[in-house]
């Protein structure tokens, strides 16, 4: 019988500090044993129990790609016991990781279709990981259109800089990156909330066009009504929930919204279905 | 279904001889209350009582469990690799379970042993288990498992139904397991040609005494966010003091929280029975916490007995009908009451 619960054994190979508060870094994990590598096989949504020895578990969004092989990413906000401890790590320490959990963003019905991306501070890793997916020449030709709307408070808090510039000089990516204020001359991009943002630049709502949505509530609070003027329906709209985890299996009984255990049945849910659940989120 | 009658005269006998190939579980006294513990060699098991206080849940699904060890000692090889523990899942079984405690545990299987994920600790421990129920002569007015799915010679999750006549106990084999045990302690004397009849009339009997009983019906059938939403949770509620004493003696609450544990440089990741009753239960790191309030939890314990479950298994409520949440609350909250409520309610 398989243990959900072991973890696999990972080596920290790179740790990155992304924000100028030096409170998000990346972590870049490689598997101790190359055969857990091929178990691991993941779409972008998903995300890993990460496990430190001694201290716990923690449930974070993969931020890699499945395009980008022989490593697996993260960005990790420090928070509490576990995340703190992660973040006080150096490269070539041994954690362990379990997964991939939950669902992903529902790939197949994204075939072919418009994409709208929104996200908001530190919520962007598992968006990260979708557009890396979608701009891989293999996989670039099943989407049309993609738009990508991403704010942070300022420009030092923005995540993966190198990266946004590198689609922002693209021609089959339209990126509105923006933040709350900043007093940088140099600044060439957007300022103003992602919702005023959306407002602007978001293409509109049709059977053809989902939006994947990822921020703090205060953000998806104020975009859905956008979305909904833009004329998106509900079914159209995809976001990614969070809840206190422990096994991430469904097994706890931690983690329900309703029936629907959020690590297995989601985290990645439509707001139709998000719709018919209770509020308790 | 083949009965064997078992002079009581012969039952300490078997149970000395059963010790040699299970470890076996049954109530016995502690301090004027029942608890199912595991029973040295000797002892016997006090059939003679009502119900245990606490479930027999910990016989598979300890209240803490060892599930993963490590070494932090970074001069060791393997270090801050976490690792699987041998446990003990040597054949076991269980003495004089009641029928709802044994059917208990094929509620909770379904959350443990899933399609997509198999919890290897508590499956391990199941089906290294026999259950040896013994037939209820006796409900109490707390009990209501008729209407909710059991009963008091419910076979269902037993591996053997015994049956108290007195001088001897009916032993009827419902698996194969039940059947191997009853031969391992040497009771092979079959009962005669009555002995069906007679069992009959004795549940008759005891499923009269069952005088209080749930609606369940209309539950499938209802609107979760109504039910949800629905006025009376407050008021339901307002007496509740999130004590948790509920979730702990229940046979079908089953969750728990993961927690390393340290001792020098060796440490392990065990699991604890946790309760929706608590607030920390689903508290945020960021200190949002979507159950803050003590409606919330209480409104969660009953949704998903009630409700969520219905709905995810579509085989009736997660709730057997023992009655121990009901007696052992201290601010006389009644499950039955807040069941006939949800089934009631139209929004
Ligand atoms: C599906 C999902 C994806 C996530 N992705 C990311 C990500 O990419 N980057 C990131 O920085 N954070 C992410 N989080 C949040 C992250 O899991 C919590 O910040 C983290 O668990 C806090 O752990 P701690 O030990 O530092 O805090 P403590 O407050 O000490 O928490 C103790 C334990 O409670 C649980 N817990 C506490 N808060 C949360 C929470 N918000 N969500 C789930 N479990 C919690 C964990 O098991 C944790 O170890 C994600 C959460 C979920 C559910
Ligand atoms: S036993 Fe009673 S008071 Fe305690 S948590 Fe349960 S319902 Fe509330
Ligand atoms: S909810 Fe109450 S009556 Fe039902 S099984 Fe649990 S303890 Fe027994
Ligand atoms: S985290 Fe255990 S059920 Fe979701």
């Amino acid at each position: 019988m398989q243990n959900p619960y072991l973890p696999y054994p990972v080596r920290i190979e790179e740790i990155i500090t992304e924000t100028e508060d030096k409170n998000l870094k990346t972590f870049k994990l490689v598997f101790l044993n190359p055969d857990d590598e091929k178990k691991f096989s993941y779409k972008a949504g998903q995300f890993a129990e990460l496990s430190v020895a001694g201290k716990g578990e923690v449930p974070i969004g993969i931020a890699s790609s499945p395009t980008e092989k022989g490593y697996l990413m993260f960005t990790i906000n420090k928070v509490g016991l576990v995340t703190t401890t992660l973040h006080c790590m150096k490269p070539g320490d041994i954690i362990g990781i379990r997964g991939p959990l939950g669902n992903s963003y529902p790939w197949d019905i994204l075939k072919g279709k418009n994409v709208l991306i929104i996200g908001g501070g530190f919520a962007f890793t598992t968006l990260r990981s979708s557009i890396v997916y979608m701009l891989d020449p293999a996989n670039r030709p099943n989407f049309k259109n993609i738009h990508v709307i991403y704010g942070a408070r300022s420009p030092g808090m923005l995540l993966y800089k190198d990266e946004l510039t590198a689609w922002e000089s693209r021609d089959d990516i339209n990126m509105h990156i923006t933040v709350d204020g900043t007093d940088d001359p140099e600044w060439k991009y957007n300022i103003g909330f992602v919702p005023t943002v959306t407002e602007q630049k978001a293409p509109p709502g049709n059977a053809d066009t989902y939006a994947i949505i990822c921020g703090p509530p205060i953000m998806i609070k104020f975009t859905q009504p956008v979305l909904d003027k833009l004329g998106y329906c509900h079914d159209n709209i995809i976001m990614s929930l969070e809840m206190r985890m422990k096994c991430g299996i469904g097994i706890c009984g931690r983690c329900n919204i309703g029936k629907e255990f959020v690590c297995k049945d989601g985290p990645v849910f439509t707001l139709a279905q998000l719709n018919m659940m209770p509020k308790e989120y | 279904m083949k009965i064997i009658r078992i002079n009581k005269e012969n039952w300490a006998d078997g149970l000395e001889k059963l010790k040699r190939s299970y470890r076996l579980f049954g109530p016995v006294k502690d301090n004027n209350l029942h608890v199912f513990k595991e029973l040295d060699k000797g002892e016997l098991p006090d059939c003679s009582y009502f119900n245990t206080r606490l479930s027999p849940k910990s016989i598979i699904y300890p209240q803490s469990e060892i599930m993963l060890e490590y070494e932090l000692d970074e001069s060791k090889e393997d270090h801050h690799i976490l690792k699987e523990i041998d446990t003990d899942y040597s054949p076991r079984a269980v003495i004089g379970i009641r029928p709802c405690d044994a059917a208990a545990f094929l509620l909770v299987k379904r959350n443990f042993d899933t399609p997509e994920y198999k919890d290897p600790y508590w499956i391990k421990s199941y089906e290294a288990t026999t259950f040896v129920g013994l037939a209820c002569n006796n409900p109490q007015t707390t009990c209501f498992c008729t209407s909710a799915g059991s009963g008091p010679f419910y076979e269902k999750g037993l591996d053997l139904l015994l049956v108290d006549i007195g001088d001897y106990y009916f032993a009827k084999i419902i698996t194969l397991k039940g059947e191997n045990f009853l031969e391992a302690a040497g009771w092979d004397t079959e009962a005669d040609g009555n002995a069906e009849e007679q069992i009959k009339t004795m549940k008759q009997k005891a499923e009269a005494k069952i005088i209080s009983s749930i609606a369940t019906d209309k539950l499938k059938d209802k609107t979760t966010t109504d039910l949800f939403d629905a006025p009376f949770w407050e008021e339901v509620a307002f007496a509740c003091i999130n004590c948790g004493a509920c979730t702990y003696v229940c046979p079908t609450c089953w969750c728990f929280d993961i927690q390393d544990e340290v001792n020098g440089y060796s440490g392990i990741r065990m699991r604890n029975w946790d309760s929706c009753m608590f607030p920390l239960f689903t508290l945020h790191g960021s200190g949002h916490n979507p159950r803050s309030t003590n409606m919330q939890r209480f409104r969660q314990r009953f949704m998903h007995k009630l409700k969520y479950y219905v709905d995810k298994y579509n085989d009736g409520i997660q709730c057997v009908g023992c009655g121990r949440c009901t007696r052992l609350c201290p601010a006389n909250i009644d499950i039955r009451k807040v069941c006939n409520l949800m089934n009631g309610y139209s929004a």
